[in-house]
């Protein structure tokens, strides 16, 4: 494919792409998540290829391999276009079925519909399905629409608007209209994703470095995997915007190697993107060149830290430091870095091309737009669930998780990755935002989202984020490492019996000396398992300590 | 491997990375898929070719989880202990693995039939507990399904 030299060949070669497709042809779309490959999705999407051509039916019925859909609870999932629907754990025995009677003669085969618990309903339409009729899928929606390993459904979905729109707007414009919409950085802390941008630009040098972060550690979350592997292009078009509001010619993703189909899409994506004109030099006949490079991680959740990331990158050991100096003044190779996570990134194109003001209208006054959380645990509905700002917890868990499984009660949820806070039910009614979260003793984080039953033990959760913790702290500073190495070992003896008086005090104390201390998030945030658990679910402590009892039934005492 | 043969295959991957120091990480994620593991002649033929001292090629070894320096099984088993397969049971599906095989979490049967290791998250939580061998995905696993899984691995 010739590189494209300005917008308008763009907007030409995206014309004549849409002008191919003929809306009301059947087409099968399969979902190939790392999820629904788990249940067996790429025998199953080899099952259909066969089928289809065993029928003669090639030129009757596309096929489209997309990214996760979300639902991975109900997977693999199956959708027939143009009725949109939804089919559900679908096995290969039902594929000529499939294919026969719904793809050819449009008719609706009942057995594989979803069921809605509620009202015991079979439901046709994905849209219609409460998981999904719930969510704002804004950055998520496309996953289902498009193959990753295909530029032309980017492009036939508008992709690379924004590119093409930034890069006629100036650098500074760019950096107010993404301050403008408020976004905050979706890997963690929150900082604001534009103020950010302009210190990078600000800062002293000629050569900038942008990074994206995909190493996504966290335990139970998975979202940045399903846009790197579902949605690709979606991420560089945002970092090629960023590096041309930053000035920066050089990016990096830096990207978790147990995510195998991640890496694969995203190198697959860059160069077709670098093929396209989209990427490279001179950009959309543009002027502006910008590269980006693919790094695969080591497997060690310090990584996460930015300026870990940045030591990684570098080819050497990934431990923080201390950043009174900010990576946006020196980062990698001590030149001004800006790093932004995944889903942040993500974002960037749809603030450009859909303007600030609309943006921030979704969400909060402090937290705008919309979070994917990764939906897991005790709970009927796990997935990948992607809701507007201010949204509240029930609602994410009852409404649109379906609530808990087997009958039992709702204990607690803990968001924001092993080292947010676990909330009781009273707190249900909070709003999902940065703010409300830290207030509460938890955090937004990367956006886990894990829901416990009355069946899990508090002190056993805490013991296990802390175990988690411990083993990953990168030992350089001595209140993460030695203080994590006590709380465990405290813990331990909580959780085997042999808990004493004055356990919880000394773990108090030891938590407000990795607050204050350690030198970089992992352990200033890592008391937060065992501080909101504490705060929340004392008696359970207190039972384990002074009665040697687990009222939930989970450890051994004795 | 023959030691010949390694350096060859070391020096092929560094090759590929320009003998750039900064894709050490690269570098030693491809030498150990060629390999199996990292042995020391590998970890010296690296350090020869990106001049850089075998102290720092071995702390970023040993940092990371990823990389090891003692031969692996035939066929690795990873039980998932993220948090969504820790509330649903992964230790007792550990626990059951390790009694079968008679060997505990990172250790090797003594046939080098099977390598146990624990890891994170694999992201298929609405599966969990999540148990991978090889490439295979077993989704909600139980202790009572761990003997009829093992046995259709040579």
């Amino acid at each position: 494919m010739a590189k494209l030299k300005s917008p308008g060949e763009l907007e030409t070669l995206r014309s004549s792409i849409i002008q191919k497709r003929d809306p009301n042809k059947p087409c099968i779309t399969i979902c190939n998540g790392t999820g629904c490959q788990s249940y067996g999705g790429k025998a199953l999407t080899a099952s259909f290829k066969n089928e289809i051509k065993k029928q003669n039916l090639e030129s009757k019925v596309d096929i489209r391999v997309t990214g996760c859909h979300g639902f991975c609870e109900r997977g693999p999932l199956v959708i027939i276009k143009p009725a949109e629907i939804l089919y559900q754990r679908v096995r290969i025995k039902d594929v000529p079925e499939i294919v026969l009677e719904t793809a050819v003669n449009n008719k609706v085969i009942e057995r594989m519909l979803y069921t809605d618990k509620a009202s015991n309903q079979k439901i046709t339409s994905e849209k219609d399905v409460p998981f999904y009729k719930l969510q704002k899928r804004l950055i998520f929606g496309n996953n289902g629409l498009i193959d990753p390993t295909s530029i032309e459904d980017y492009l036939a979905v508008g992709g690379y608007t924004a590119l093409a729109k930034a890069i006629k707007m100036t650098p500074e414009n760019v950096i107010e209209e993404v301050k403008k919409s408020g976004l905050r950085g979706r890997g963690g802390a929150g900082f604001p994703t534009g103020s950010k941008w302009e210190s990078t630009r600000n800062a002293e040098g000629d050569v900038k470095y942008v990074i994206c972060n995909a190493d996504e550690g966290d335990p139970g979350a998975f979202m940045d995997r399903s846009l790197a592997e579902g949605n690709p292009h979606s991420v560089l078009e945002g970092m090629v915007i960023g590096a041309y509001a930053i000035g920066s010619h050089e990016g990096f993703i830096y990207i978790r190697n147990e995510y195998p189909l991640a890496v694969r899409n995203m190198t697959t994506a860059i160069e077709q993107a670098e093929a396209n004109g989209l990427l490279g030099d001179n950009i959309l006949g543009s002027g502006f060149s910008f590269k980006i490079k693919i790094k695969r991680g080591g497997g060690a959740f310090v990584c996460g830290e930015s300026t870990a990331l940045m030591a990684s990158l570098e080819g050497k050991v990934g431990e923080p430091r201390a950043k009174y100096i900010h990576t946006s003044e020196q980062g990698l190779w001590g030149k001004p870095s800006n790093l932004n996570n995944v889903e942040t990134w993500a974002n960037i194109p749809l603030i450009i091309s859909k303007g600030a003001d609309w943006y921030s209208q979704i969400g909060t006054a402090g937290s705008k737009g919309t979070k994917i959380f990764a939906l897991t645990g005790n709970i009927t509905n796990s997935g990948l669930v992607e809701v507007p700002m201010g949204i509240t917890l029930r609602e994410i868990i009852f409404d649109i998780g379906g609530g808990i499984p087997k009958g039992r009660k709702f204990k607690a949820v803990q968001t924001g990755g092993p080292s947010g806070g676990m909330l009781p039910e009273n707190m249900l009614d909070l709003s999902v935002d940065f703010d409300e979260l830290t207030k509460a003793g938890s955090m937004m984080g990367s956006g886990g989202m894990i829901v416990m039953d009355e069946k899990t033990c508090m002190v056993d959760m805490a013991r296990y984020y802390t175990t988690f913790l411990e083993g990953e702290s990168c030992g350089k500073c001595v209140p993460c490492r030695e203080g994590l190495r006590q709380m465990k070992y405290i813990l331990d003896g909580i959780t085997q019996g042999r808990g004493k008086e004055g356990d919880i005090e000394l773990l108090e104390e030891l938590c407000a000396t990795l607050l204050d201390a350690s030198l970089c998030q992992l352990g200033q945030s890592a008391p937060n398992p065992v501080l909101s658990s504490i705060k929340y679910f004392r008696d359970e402590y207190e039972a384990h300590i002074k009665e040697k009892k687990c009222p939930s039934g989970v450890c051994k005492i004795g | 491997m023959a030691e010949n043969k390694l350096k060859d295959e070391v020096k092929q991957i560094l090759k590929k990375y320009q003998n750039d120091k900064s894709a050490l990480i690269d570098i030693l994620h491809d030498t150990q898929s060629a390999v199996g593991y990292l042995p020391r002649e590998a970890l010296e033929a690296i350090t020869k070719g990106l001049d850089i001292p075998l102290s720092r090629v071995y702390s970023v070894t040993t940092f990371f989880k990823a990389f090891h320096l003692t031969p692996r099984g035939r066929n690795l088993i990873s039980v998932c202990m993220g948090t969504a397969c820790h509330v649903r049971g992964a230790d007792k599906v550990l626990a059951q693995i390790e009694q079968e095989l008679g060997i505990k979490d990172g250790e090797n049967t003594t046939d080098l039939k099977f390598t146990l290791e624990t890891v994170n998250c694999v992201g298929a939580c609405a599966l969990g507990p999540m148990v991978i061998i090889g490439e295979d995905y077993h989704g909600e696993m139980t202790p009572e399904k761990v003997g009829d899984v093992l046995k259709n691995y040579s």
